[in-house]
């Protein structure tokens, strides 16, 4: 029973954190917040991917020829290694549309944000300008 | 064996509650070293799953360059968050729903560790026996991504140099704008 539960424990607290993660991106306003859940929920999915990979008393996918060893899934590692580069690239762009949308509004708060396109939205009804949702 | 699967466990239970400190925080510099140290504690998972390779990314690329990325955003954001205004029931409780949806899927997983398990019978046994052959290197993993799915490694050098281009552009439309200001003055001038 203590052993099955351990097996898949893992898996439990992965899905835990990546709920935290998504729960982080759609349930906080702050952008720089957003931007670290999704990095909270990219990491869970690199640890369920390697988790995948184990092997019980498996050695690093590094050939070994003195000892007759089993090696770990290779193939989780190598996707995952891809993916964490590709990670932080996203991690930079979203840092720089962050960065862009401070300049332009002075906030990176969600509601700030719509307040002020709200306003700006009347205040083109009034002046009789064309009304369209524009991005300043 | 159990060892093994203890640590990991004990590990994972740190990340949890990092990333529950994530949710209390409202501070950024907090929120900045918090996901620091929810890489590193990721890298270290990492080693004890035997993705040796992983890990060393994970620690310099992901608690490394992310972390200095972070904060050299910082020094040109707010430095606190605000209070959030509208309510935020309904994301934590979809949340929620959605992860008593998957806790009650991974019944069907199999547990870690199987050798019997579906993802080790398929070609990655054929990587592991073909490599010292094929590639000549005793690194699987570096056979694999440079060797084997070389494609993968060349799309991803492909996204890595997009974001760079994106990054650039989204960040050189400042100089246009003042450009744009400067040059009623230089009109009034001429007028004058």
């Amino acid at each position: 029973m203590i052993s099955s539960t351990i097996g898949i424990w893992n898996y439990w607290i992965v899905f835990c954190l990546m709920m935290i993660g998504l729960f982080l991106v759609i349930g906080r306003k702050n952008f720089l917040k957003k931007i670290v859940g999704l990095t909270i929920f990219q990491t869970s999915v690199f640890l369920l991917y390697i988790t995948f990979g184990k092997i019980k008393g498996g050695t690093p996918p590094i050939l070994n020829e003195s000892i007759d060893s089993i090696y770990s899934n290779p193939l989780p590692h190598v996707l995952i290694l891809t993916a964490i580069v590709v990670g932080v690239a996203t991690t930079a762009l979203g840092l720089s549309l962050v960065l862009r949308i401070n300049t332009e509004y002075g906030s990176i708060e969600e509601d700030d944000i719509s307040a002020q396109d709200l306003v700006d939205y009347h205040d083109d009804i009034e002046t009789g300008k064309s009304v369209d949702l524009k991005f300043k | 064996m159990i060892s093994e699967l203890l640590i990991n466990a004990f590990l994972v239970t740190i990340m949890l509650s990092i990333a529950i400190a994530l949710i209390k925080t409202r501070t950024v510099i907090f929120t900045v070293i918090l996901t620091s140290a929810y890489s590193l504690v990721a890298a270290l998972m990492f080693i004890t799953l035997d993705a040796v390779d992983v890990a060393f990314t994970e620690a310099s690329v992901g608690a490394g360059i992310s972390t200095i990325l972070f904060l050299a955003a910082m020094a040109y954001l707010p430095k606190k968050e605000e209070e959030s205004i509208s309510s935020e029931f309904v994301p934590a409780l979809s949340c929620i729903i959605l992860g008593g949806i998957l806790i009650w899927c991974s019944f069907d997983l199999p547990e870690i560790g199987q050798l019997t398990a579906p993802i080790h019978q398929h070609i990655a046994p054929e990587y592991i026996k073909g490599s010292k052959e094929d590639i000549g290197i005793p690194n699987i993993v570096t056979s694999v991504l440079a060797s084997y799915r070389g494609y993968d490694t060349f799309g991803e050098t492909i996204v890595v140099f997009t974001a760079g281009v994106a990054v650039l552009a989204l960040l050189q439309k400042k100089n246009p704008a003042k450009k744009n200001k400067s040059q009623p003055k230089q009109k009034i001038r001429k007028n004058a």
